[in-house]
């Protein structure tokens, strides 16, 4: 008890605890740093490379000229395609997680199967996809089987944000609703998916920026090396952008000439996910201003 | 109308709801029903068979035994069980190079002839050869097949997919290689995890986290195949020139890539573990004349412990399960690591470079459909026991 009213060990621990602050604090700034060092450099090498030939021309000379365009938007078809899939689902799943389940074993069970999906790596994904969609049912290398298996690995995000935003709704709306003579299925519809709406589409948003840079669910289900044409249909293989930049990085011949190449493909991924969290972080702040001001 | 909407809607909520119940089931049920046909596979690969000489009483060789005699590593029958002679290979090759064309006949007619009176000649000969030109013949001892044992999959340090006569799939080196790798980049995440994401949770002034807590997620969303490029591109030279390595692909590299990939999975989960820790206990600690560092390292990170170490086990799963970032900067070299500066190969990395090359249906293709299992159950662990974890919390308050 008289180390309290000891001056040294006062000072001692003072000195200790501003040593260890200004530590973490430099590890925290040394982060930060190392994500502008990543951005920096993919930004600075790669928007030299970047122009509206490279941007709008197929690949040309064995990757080694011309540009990126089927990759872009075969990742577009790709993203919308797990979208379509992803967001319908997710969404009802979601709502019923949070308005329909009962509670207690159940839902817990559901959610930690969610949870569980959540954490599987996106190689299992292109396992899974390789043997259900490509061979069981018959899809072939595709857009469709692509989608899906990206559709599955967004799946839990949207779950997950669905579920959330409708729970964070307060009961009295739900029950203003009901009273009014309303049922369930009505209260949902035209009451609580509005008020969640913004919430589900930065989920889907944050979803679809994670979509866009898998790599591995895409090489056995869809991604092709390289094609002239852009895809017809969605049975048809397609580029995208990830696999490019694993393709165009690793193998080939050329490396000399096809480092430009890999650095803005680097720099056109890289500002799509910004763009996605950007846009999801826009919508999010709205709406809590919203919120607040209610 | 209204009603029957409702009880519709009711019916296709509860249905959805098990989807992803359903989408787990149904990975388990593929990745499963491939994996396990490797196991139903014969060492030998489909539609050979090894041929004897009547002498030989060898009657059951392992694959790596059999790689060992076809590299002539091994070189006297003595090592595997049988009598003391010298080991002579024989190919289907070789029956090209010792008889003219008609004497094999144009369709290969009597090529079974002409292997029968090979391997007849030489008591020490192993001969490769497809199974439909020696079958059934009793003059040869053909040495029985049997199926690929699960103890040579799972304990086998040998990784050969690709090695005939018998490919080799012992899966230990791909096992150590991403526990290695993994091991080191929570080495390195988690100092720093824990120091960002207490200067986050308690020492930073709001707006500095404000301004932290984005980047953080920023990082966490770049995609693999980026931060991959960029190890390729910066980290592994950089390796190179500071240790003097002859290839700058290296186990290390492929740490530092993932413990920057787990840091902002272990950053956010245990900075909202600490954030949850009660203002009472803070101020209690504080009124009693500790300093901050002290309330942090006494109260805080004790109470939250449990949280934090849920981001570090899932920071665990997710280096485990990277795929493309490793694949593109550590080598691939299917050997048990030594040292962290050896170049190594990681169990995604296996699949997702060999799957492209592995035969529909095949033993590789199975054996890889295997390591996705493996995978599979280590990341559903993993998941399970934080799981379990932040469920006991919840009720504990």
């Amino acid at each position: 008890m008289a180390l309290q009213f000891d001056p040294a060990y006062n000072r001692r621990k003072r000195r200790l605890q501003t040593a260890v602050f200004g530590l973490f604090r430099l590890l925290s700034y040394a982060i930060a740093l190392v994500l502008f060092v990543i951005l920096g450099f993919i930004i600075v090498k790669g928007i030299s490379v970047v122009n509206w030939t490279f941007l709008t021309q197929a690949p040309t000379d064995g990757m080694t000229g011309g540009g990126i365009w089927p990759a872009i938007v075969g990742t577009f078809y790709l993203m919308l395609g797990s979208a379509l899939f992803a967001f319908p689902v997710g969404v009802v799943s979601g709502i019923y997680m949070s308005e329909y389940a009962p509670g207690g074993k159940l839902v817990a069970f559901i959610r930690m199967m969610t949870n569980n999906l959540a954490g599987i790596p996106s190689i299992v994904f292109g396992l899974f996809g390789m043997a259900f969609f490509v061979t069981y049912l018959d899809f072939g290398d595709s857009i469709l089987a692509g989608s899906l298996t990206l559709g599955l690995l967004a799946l839990p995000i949207v779950i997950r944000t669905t579920e959330e935003a409708f729970r964070d709704i307060a009961p009295s709306y739900r029950e203003g609703s009901l009273a009014l003579g309303a049922t369930k299925a009505q209260t949902i519809w035209h009451v609580l998916l509005p008020m969640a709406m913004p919430r589900v589409i930065t989920g889907l948003i944050l979803s679809l920026g994670r979509v866009s840079g898998e790599t591995a669910p895409i090489l056995f289900t869809c991604a092709a090396y390289f094609l002239p044409k852009l895809p017809a249909s969605i049975f048809d293989q397609c580029m995208a952008l990830p696999y490019h930049l694993y393709v165009v990085a690793t193998s080939g011949t050329d490396i000399e000439a096809q480092m430009p190449i890999a650095y803005g493909t680097a720099f056109v991924l890289i500002v799509i996910v910004l763009v996605m969290n950007l846009v999801a972080g826009l919508i999010r702040r709205h709406f809590e201003k919203k919120l607040n001001t209610k | 109308m209204k009603k029957w909407i409702d009880r519709l809607a009711r019916r296709v909520f509860t249905v959805s709801g098990f989807v992803t119940s359903a989408v787990i089931l149904l990975i388990i049920g593929f990745l499963f029903s491939e994996a396990a046909g490797l196991f139903r596979q014969p060492i030998v690969e489909e539609g050979y068979v090894l041929a004897l000489n009547k002498s030989n009483t060898v009657d059951r060789l392992s694959a790596e035994e059999i790689k060992l005699l076809f590299d002539e590593d091994i070189t006297n029958w003595r090592d595997v069980g049988g009598a003391d002679m010298p080991v002579r290979v024989f190919r289907l090759e070789d029956l090209d190079r010792l008889y003219t064309e008609e004497e094999l006949g144009a369709e290969y007619e009597h090529a079974g002839d002409k292997i029968a009176e090979q391997v007849r000649a030489d008591r020490g000969i192993i001969a490769f050869v497809p199974t439909v030109l020696v079958e059934g013949r009793t003059d040869i001892h053909l040495v029985p097949d049997h199926t690929i044992p699960v103890k040579d999959v799972l304990l086998g340090t040998e990784w050969y997919p690709t090695a005939t006569p018998s490919p080799i799939f012992g899966m230990v080196p791909l096992l150590a290689g991403t526990l290695w790798v993994s091991f080191f980049a929570i080495l390195i995440a988690l100092p720093f995890g824990l120091a960002v994401s207490i200067y986050m949770a308690e020492v930073a002034p709001p707006g500095v986290s404000r301004v932290l807590k984005p980047v953080i997620e920023l990082l966490g969303g770049i995609p693999s195949v980026v931060y991959g490029f960029f190890g390729l591109a910066v980290i592994v030279p950089l390796l190179q020139q500071t240790f003097r390595l002859p290839v700058g692909e290296s186990g290390l590299a492929g740490s530092i890539v993932l413990a920057l990939m787990a840091l902002p999975t272990i950053i956010t989960v245990s900075e909202d573990a600490m954030r949850n820790c009660p203002r009472t206990m803070r101020e209690a600690s504080l009124a009693l004349g500790a300093t901050r560092w002290q309330t942090i390292y006494k109260v805080v990170v004790p109470y939250s412990i449990s949280g934090i170490t849920s981001g570090v086990v899932l920071g665990i799963g997710r280096a485990i399960g990277e795929t493309m970032a490793v694949l593109m900067v550590t080598g691939n070299a299917a050997v048990i690591p030594t040292s962290i500066l050896d170049p190594l190969r990681t169990i995604p990395a296996t699949i997702a470079a060999e799957l492209g090359e592995a035969p529909a249906g095949g033993a590789h293709y199975q054996a890889l459909f295997l390591l996705g299992v493996i995978l599979f159950f280590i990341t559903l662990i993993i998941n399970s026991c934080v799981e379990l974890v932040s469920a006991r919390n919840k009720t504990k308050r």
